[in-house]
């Protein structure tokens, strides 16, 4: 994976850690949402009693063959044409050849030479910089069992109900060249494979597993020996994890070791990652085409028929975002965080016509109070229809930013209420008529002779007192720009 | 080329066979007599040819057949289980796995 | 007794279907007659597991069935598996020590299918298991002497090999002690024990008949077959063994299920069998040869021309094989490690040492020096040179056997150089695997072939001639059998009663 483009693309200054080029690649796991096994008919559940969901297959009874499980591959399809890779029409199911208890066969039936989803990219917003992740492959394999540590007499259990659930292992260049991308890549990989339904997401169910291979380097050299971090099952491990390898990596060359390749895990606990006792004959996979299973030939008619029952794809949705509600790249990539998101959006956007106004509120007031309540749009008080009839009220100058932000708190904890009763209520109604404006400017006006005087002499800020004088006495119902010209025609 | 000893212990290790040494030594010695008739085959000019990994490859292309996502497997674990040499509430036991 | 049961065991199985057909004898009485049969002729060590309930019921429920005329084709007759394929009331044991005492938990297709029939599918054929019979350990072997149980020994004579990995299946029809068994071919284990003990036999083309409940051996060649008195036998069970198992075996071919007996009598006039030059030369025993060509001459009699063929890379194929089923056998035996099913060593001191032990105990010497070779052809660095070498010219043999189809209907030859020879006659495993010479070709192509009896050898002993034809031609193989058996009696030939006297 160590391409020319790596070599030369220079390294970005401002990402230098002492000096130090960081350099990550990612290999995640994730688990297909299909009812039955990847190569047997066994369910895929979480959670059940153990080996209750082990079949003769899972188990590799004597005389037990694979059979291929088509709602497997036809997610491995739905996530190639996601990200714009080669769907192969022509793919080999190869034996990964080792010892492990939770590993029934000694193999593990995978794709080597020829995987079923080839190249493509995973692409995200760093802050408001457009990334662009190239994916080396995808392919499908099954999922290894269990293997129990606490003590059984000072022995190992072993769960099979997980060996054969189908797993796809998404591959990426080594294109990440900080823990933060290198999060946001996962993050955004996470939101395309629940987004189109192939996978459920659920991290502490290691659904989603995610090993990155890091290294460091001098700008310019050549790529460092790496070490791959596995099983990162949070977010906010995953950038612990990584960063404090990037300091154990960068540390042991400045303190002249070479850094030997390596497998470590990451303790929560301590903050730390340690190798794991490295897994013998590694090295020696003895990798052949399994003999039990013919290649998979994947039609173009059936690539298409999967394309068109296809739901619009995060990407596509937030460029029609762009031109059709004249959204930035940036509102319409975070309005296309979940689909739920976006369908809020949309339903606020139309039923009001004012999609920026909307798009502000949602990722601004709206999301910070779904964030206090930990809560996502799914629980949110507050309907697309209330929030479109806010927007509307600002925008026909009922009331201000500030009483909308109130008005949005009534309803949050109020949600059968409308906008309009909760202005009323609230009285938050701006005050538009001139006349009642003009006494109270007025009295203002003869009540702070001094302010007058300076602001005749120049000093312009003698007019914000009187503003603020003004606001006062209107109760804050006074439209400020109004306030402001009419200030100034009576000083004139 | 022929098998050294150190390739039989490497071999044994990757197979996990615990070999005696007789056998050890026996196997040195068959295994070179047989890789002996594998020369001729190593000598034959294969360029262009394909590996054929499935015989009936012969009569047409083949194609790996898929089977529809139903969960249809019941839970058999007694049956299944029944010959296993170690077992602790429904788990399969195993010398402790250090990682 | 019944003076019909009383030779029972002399019958065809086309003839115990009908008797049985007609009721003229009923399945429990014939499941009687053949399990006592079994009790008293236990020298050639042919049988590893009986259970007489099991058997009495099943034949009871085949009298059932034909009462209440849901009988299948073959209903009520008796028939031994080779314990290769798991049964779910027999032990399974591949002859090795691994399974000692193994009970599947399901049948294997090919067993359903002879049997009541595929759980929840058609009807089975209604043959009743008699047990389960000895072969080499998981199929690996071509005398019978890698059993962990003991070596099978020949009717013919009791000091020589019955042939191998279908040792047992190939004695107990030569003994008259099943009217027919199961057996499978990777190499040519099926042919040869038939050739050696003078019986009749066939290897389906390969993915004829599910792999579903077979012991894997070697994946990509391993197919199961019938071993039985004659062309017509064969036939029949053929017949119900084969067809498509979308549901178990991904490899299991898409072909419906064919009445095999269809073409039995068809005339040979004009029938082309290429004879080929690799396989009439220096390594053939004369008394071998002078049997083939007999019985070339008498397809001659019967309207059949001999046209000469080339298989160029005939002796390249022993190499070409014992690489590639020594590698799928590494593989597919590794799931033999003491954790969930099988054989645990008693001592070990952890889990490395536990996996090790476990396999020194439980592997023979035959299965251990096969999975070393495939470990070895396999590992990094010489995949290439061995393993992939290997599959290219396994595509080359297969080509060369299209080429020849150009020329010929059927192709003919020996089935091994030699007739059987003497129990641990052949001192190191080499010589073993220059045996099979004749039958690997056929094997790695994935073509039908089958044995039939022409005569006898050195020492009386029986010799084959092999068939092969090409995929699918099933059929054709056993027209060409079966009237060379209606214009013979090779294949009637029984062996002279051993030690214990054939039971009356």
């Amino acid at each position: 994976m160590n391409t020319p483009e790596q070599q030369t693309k220079p390294a970005d200054p401002s990402l230098l850690i002492m000096g130090f080029e960081v350099v990550i690649g990612f290999e995640t796991h994730a688990q297909l949402s299909t009812q039955s096994k990847i190569f047997s008919r066994a369910p895929t559940a979480f959670g059940a009693e153990p080996n209750t969901q082990a079949c003769a297959v899972d188990l590799a009874l004597p005389g037990t063959l694979p059979v291929m499980n088509k709602g497997a591959v036809e997610r491995a399809i739905e996530f190639g044409l996601a990200v714009g890779s080669h769907i192969a029409e022509r793919s080999i199911f190869a034996r990964k050849n080792y010892f492990y208890p939770d590993l029934p066969k000694g193999y593990q039936i995978s794709q080597f030479e020829i995987p079923v989803v080839q190249g493509g990219a995973v692409e995200f917003y760093l802050g408001d910089e457009k990334k662009s992740v190239r994916l080396v492959r995808a392919h499908l394999e099954e999922d290894a069992g269990k293997s129990l540590h606490e003590d059984f007499i000072g022995q190992t259990g072993i769960d099979l109900n997980r060996a054969g659930t189908p797993l796809l292992e998404i591959v990426t260049e080594p294109d990440m060249r900080s823990s933060l991308e290198a999060v946001a890549y996962a993050k955004e990989l996470h939101k395309i494979v629940t987004w189109i339904g192939i996978c459920d997401g659920n991290m502490q169910e290691g659904s989603f597993r995610c090993d990155a291979n890091v290294s460091v380097r001098k700008p310019g050299a050549e790529l460092g020996t790496r070490r791959e971090i596995k099983n990162l099952n949070s977010f906010k491990f995953m950038q612990q994890a990584i960063d404090y390898e990037i300091r154990w990596q960068i540390e042991e060359l400045e303190d002249g070791r070479a850094i030997q390749q390596a497998t470590v895990l990451f303790n929560p606990d301590t903050g730390e990652t340690r190798a794991m006792r490295s897994k013998e004959d590694a090295a020696d996979y003895r990798y052949f085409p399994d003999p039990d299973l013919p290649p998979l030939v994947i039609a173009p008619e059936w690539v298409e028929r999967v394309r068109a029952a296809m739901t619009e794809l995060p990407r596509v949705m937030a460029q029609r975002f762009v031109t059709h509600y004249g959204l930035s790249d940036y509102d319409a990539t975070t309005l296309t965080q979940s689909r739920e998101v976006a369908a809020y959006f949309e339903a606020a956007a139309q039923a009001c016509g004012q999609p920026k106004l909307v798009g502000n509120w949602i990722m601004g007031e709206v999301s910070r109070r779904l964030n206090l309540a930990e809560a996502d749009i799914s629980a949110c008080p507050v309907t697309p229809a209330q929030l479109a009839q806010l927007v509307t009220r600002i925008q026909d100058g009922t009331i201000s930013n500030n009483a909308a932000r109130q008005v949005l708190d009534a309803l949050w904890s109020e949600p059968q209420g409308t906008v309009d009763a909760a202005i009323e209520a609230k009285g938050l109604k701006q005050m538009n008529d001139t006349s009642a404006l003009e006494k109270i400017v007025d009295a203002v006006l003869a009540a702070n002779p001094k302010n007058v005087a300076e602001f005749r002499a120049g000093n312009a800020k003698a007019l914000n007192a009187l503003v603020g004088q003004i606001m006062k006495g209107s109760q804050g119902k006074a439209n400020p720009q109004q306030v402001n010209a009419l200030l100034l025609q009576k000083l004139a | 080329m022929s098998l050294s000893l150190a390739d039989i212990d490497r071999l044994a290790h990757l197979a996990r066979l615990g070999l005696g040494s007789d056998e050890r030594n026996r196997l040195c010695t068959q295994l070179n007599d047989f890789f002996g008739i594998v020369e001729k085959m190593r000598a034959v000019d294969t360029s262009d040819i394909i590996p054929l990994a499935h015989p009936v490859e012969i009569m047409g292309d083949v194609a790996l057949r898929l089977r529809d996502d139903i969960a249809s497997e019941p839970n058999q674990r007694e049956a299944n289980q029944r010959n296993a040499p170690a077992l602790e509430s429904g788990l399969f036991l195993v010398p402790r796995v250090i990682e | 007794m019944t003076q019909i049961s009383s030779d029972l065991h002399d019958l065809t199985v086309a003839q115990l279907a009908t008797l049985l057909r007609e009721r003229k004898v009923s399945a429990l009485e014939t499941a009687e007659h053949f399990l006592a049969r079994v009790a008293a002729h236990t020298e050639f060590g042919a049988f590893l597991d009986l259970q007489t309930d099991v058997t009495l019921a099943q034949a009871r429920s085949a009298d059932a069935r034909l009462a209440a005329g849901n009988a299948g084709p073959l209903n009520g007759v008796p028939l031994a598996h080779k314990d290769i394929f798991v049964t779910r009331d027999f032990a399974t044991t591949a002859g090795s020590k691994m399974l000692k005492g193994y009970q599947s938990p399901f049948d294997a297709t090919v067993v359903a299918k002879l049997g009541a029939g595929v759980p929840g599918g058609a009807i089975g054929a209604g043959m009743v298991t008699l047990g389960k019979l000895n072969c080499d350990e998981f199929a690996m072997g071509s005398a019978n002497e890698n059993s962990a149980y003991g070596p099978v020994k020949n009717p013919w004579d009791l000091s020589c090999t019955p042939g191998g990995s279908s040792g047992g299946s190939a004695a107990a029809v030569a003994a008259r002690l099943t009217p027919a068994a199961t057996g499978t071919d990777t190499g040519g284990s099926i042919r040869q024990p038939a050739s050696f003990c003078g019986v009749t036999g066939i290897k389906p083309t390969y993915g004829r008949a599910s792999r579903y409940g077979m012991v894997a051996f070697a994946s990509s060649l391993d197919q199961a077959g019938p071993l039985a008195r004659s062309a017509e036998d064969c036939a029949l069970l053929l017949s119900a063994m084969c067809g498509p198992d979308p549901d178990r075996d991904a490899t299991s071919l898409d072909v419906p299920t064919e009445d095999f007996t269809r073409n039995l009598t068809a005339d040979l006039t004009g029938l082309r069998i290429g004879i080929p030059a690799e396989f009439f030369g220096e390594g053939l025993a004369s008394d071998v040869r002078a049997a083939v060509d007999a019985a070339l001459k008498e397809f001659e009699r019967l309207g059949a021309k001999l046209v000469p063929i080339s298989l160029p890379r005939t002796e390249l194929s022993i190499p070409v094989y014992y690489i590639i089923a020594p590698a799928e056998a590494s593989s597919n035996l590794s799931r033999f490690d003491g954790v969930k099913f099988g054989f645990r060593a008693k001592q070990y001191t952890d889990l490395n040492d536990m996996y090790l032990q476990t396999r020194a105990q439980g592997f023979g010497d035959e299965v251990k020096r096969r999975i070393m070779i495939g470990t070895y052809v396999l590992s990094h660095g010489y995949y290439d040179a061995y393993y992939l070498q290997a599959q290219k010219i396994r595509r080359m043999i297969a080509d060369d056997f299209q080429q020849a189809f150009k020329l010929c209907d059927v192709i003919a030859g020996p089935v091994a150089p030699t007739v059987a020879w003497k129990l641990g006659g052949h001192s190191d495993p080499l010589t073993d695997y220059l045996a099979d010479i004749f039958t690997l070709p056929g094997s790695l192509a994935g073509l039908p072939g089958m044995s039939l009896p022409v005569g006898f050898g050195a020492g009386k002993m029986p010799v084959g001639m092999q068939l092969i034809s090409n995929y699918l031609t099933e059929s054709r193989l056993l027209n060409v059998a079966h009237r060379f058996q209606q214009a013979t009696d090779w294949h009637t030939a029984k062996p002279a009663d051993s030690a214990q006297g054939i039971y009356r």
